[in-house]
């Protein structure tokens, strides 16, 4: 490992319970200060790949039971949320998740948890200059707000416990696409301005690899594809399959790529 | 009229205590969805802790409660700390009965060191305290357990709406995930819950010990009043659990003051099996957002 590598994942294999396997064999890189994507479809890991960085998978019962994750060097596969969490790893949850009965700004301050006593004052004037459109909500509880202010305050409340690494579990998930590209520009400014190394997984592939300078494509718990994100985005069978285009380059007629749209699973 | 007024004052009081200590109950609830049947054990353990500060250590009374006081929060965080940490990823089941072992532990200990008479504190309130104006008569007690409530109630409320702390807590309570992901100690919270939940039960114990006396199984069934409260209030509501307080606190005093006093222990729970027929979630349960 260098020390422009960030994150190293090792062949890693998680297993849920103790009998489901989910992932089998996963290796990535995340270089410092970049944007690394990671695509796939429903079920193929992407989550769980997440969940193993941060610790969350612990939990919900799951463990990494081969395989290594160094993060900064360091083995931190199978440790405790609130140790790696401390380390600067923080991950924004996918579906959103606010604190519904909690205001916008005290949502924020949840942030801090892993800096507690030190004045965020601060901070707090950062992330509402990342995301203006949520300072006049603040007082208001969290759960009355909409699904793109809801996704400002998780990332924002993120940002608070000033991550190195941030990562980021399907940030567009049923965003109108003029929000989309709000929240897409966000990320890309949080990354060039705080240097802060993004992990992106995404449905919406085509914006992902626009704002990365890596991706991976995972199936089936599996890596079936990986490279310089600009490659992907001309790679004939990404755009088959992931962006919804021919492999012409053309965009399919609706009914082709209304197959690709997602449904949402609960597990 | 003034009978009335006296009642009401009385009442009052004592509801402040019972919504005080369901307010610990709920916030162990909220936190850990743990249902403590110990929680009138508690009570009991902090009006005896009291009264061993008292005669047998001999301390002036104010530094009595707060030593009482002190002694019930390190004991909440005991409790977690040894008792039901092991228990993690265990069905909740066996930890709510782990919760019911607890209490008859607690009550053997204190049957063994002070048996099952009923004992009473020296008298140690300033009479002034007391309120008597025309037929009105307030014992001082009531009127110290209404000091003492509201003070708990604005420190508490205090602490949960600005502190950093109180914040992490109610986070916990809200989506336990969504904390564990920013890095929240849950584990802290959920031992800051029990260490405040018996600091709040031991103050109501000593309180209701002033009052009605101290005998080990008196105190623990006034603990179970928090069922009634908590239900009342909402299972899943601070504020509630301080009105669904006021309600049995007043209930209880105005059927033992106009009806029979024999049947002030009874008509709270009619009074509760009726509310609950009509809204089955407590008056104050918290509407679930459903925005999002
Ligand atoms: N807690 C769990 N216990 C058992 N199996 C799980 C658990 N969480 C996820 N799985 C399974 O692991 C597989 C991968 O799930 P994961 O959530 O990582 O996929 P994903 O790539 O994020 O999918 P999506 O795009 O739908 O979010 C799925 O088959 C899922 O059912
Ligand atoms: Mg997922």
């Amino acid at each position: 490992m260098t020390d422009t590598t960030i994150l190293e994942i090792n062949n890693i294999s998680v297993v849920y319970s103790d009998v489901i396997q989910v992932l089998k064999g996963v290796s990535l890189v995340v270089k410092r200060k970049s944007i690394t994507s990671l695509i796939g479809s429903n079920g193929a890991g992407k989550t769980t790949t997440l969940k193993a960085i941060s610790g969350l998978l612990k939990p919900e019962n799951g463990r990494v039971t081969d395989g290594t994750i160094s993060y900064d060097g360091a083995a931190i596969q199978n440790h405790a949320p609130e140790v790696i969490t401390r380390k600067g790893i923080i991950q924004v949850l996918e579906g959103r998740q606010p604190f519904k009965y909690l205001t916008v700004e005290e949502n924020l301050i949840v942030g801090t948890a892993v800096r507690w006593r030190e004045p965020y004052k601060k901070d707090l004037e950062m992330v509402y200059n990342y995301f203006p459109a949520i300072v006049r909500r603040r007082k208001m509880l969290a759960g009355y707000c909409s699904g793109g202010e809801l996704q400002m305050i998780v990332m924002g409340r993120a940002l608070m416990a000033h991550p190195a690494l941030l990562l980021l579990d399907e940030p567009s998930l049923g965003l109108a696409p003029m929000v989309v590209r709000e929240i897409f520009e966000i990320i890309k400014k949080i990354n060039a301005e705080q240097g802060t190394s993004i992990v992106l997984v995404e449905q919406n592939a085509n914006m992902a690899l626009q704002i990365s300078d890596y991706g991976y494509v995972m199936e089936n718990g599996k890596v079936v594809m990986e490279g310089a994100a600009r490659n992907l985005v001309e790679n004939p069978d990404i755009k088959e399959f992931y962006l919804g285009m021919g492999a012409s380059g053309v965009l399919k007629s609706y009914d082709d790529v209304k197959s690709y749209r997602r449904r949402k699973r609960w597990l | 009229m003034n009978f009335f007024l006296q009642l009401f004052i009385n009442g009052i009081s004592i509801g402040f205590l019972y919504g005080l200590s369901a307010m610990g109950f709920v916030m162990i609830f909220k936190s850990s969805s743990v249902l403590n049947f110990a929680h009138g054990e508690l009570l009991a353990l902090g009006a005896f802790f009291f009264l061993a500060m008292l005669t047998w250590v001999k301390l002036p009374v104010v530094v009595a409660f707060l030593a009482t006081l002190a002694a019930c929060f390190i004991l909440g965080f005991i409790i977690e700390r040894f008792f039901l940490r092991p228990l993690i990823g265990e069905p909740l089941i066996y930890v709510i009965m782990l919760t019911v072992g607890l209490a008859s532990m607690f009550k053997g200990i204190m049957l063994l060191f002070w048996g099952g008479n009923l004992q009473t504190y020296p008298d140690f309130l300033p009479a002034f305290l007391g309120i008597e104006w025309h037929v009105i008569n307030i014992p001082p007690v009531y009127t110290a357990a209404l000091i003492i409530g509201i003070m708990f109630l604005i420190l508490f409320g205090l602490f949960f709406k600005y502190s950093s702390q109180g914040i992490f807590m109610r986070s916990v309570a809200d989506n336990q995930k969504a904390a564990l992901s920013l890095g929240v100690h849950v584990q802290r919270v959920f031992a800051l819950s029990w260490a405040i939940a018996a600091l709040v039960a031991g103050m109501s114990g000593i309180v209701l010990g002033i009052i009605n006396g101290i005998n080990v199984h008196d105190l623990s069934a006034i603990g179970l009043k928090v069922f009634p409260v908590v239900i009342l209030g909402g299972l899943d509501s601070i504020g509630g659990a301080i009105i669904g307080g006021l309600i049995i606190g007043l209930l209880e005093t105005f059927t033992g003051g106009y009806i029979s006093p024999s049947l002030s222990d009874v008509v709270p729970y009619v009074i509760l099996v009726i509310i609950l027929m009509v809204k089955p979630y407590g008056l104050f349960g918290l509407a679930e957002i459903e925005r999002v």
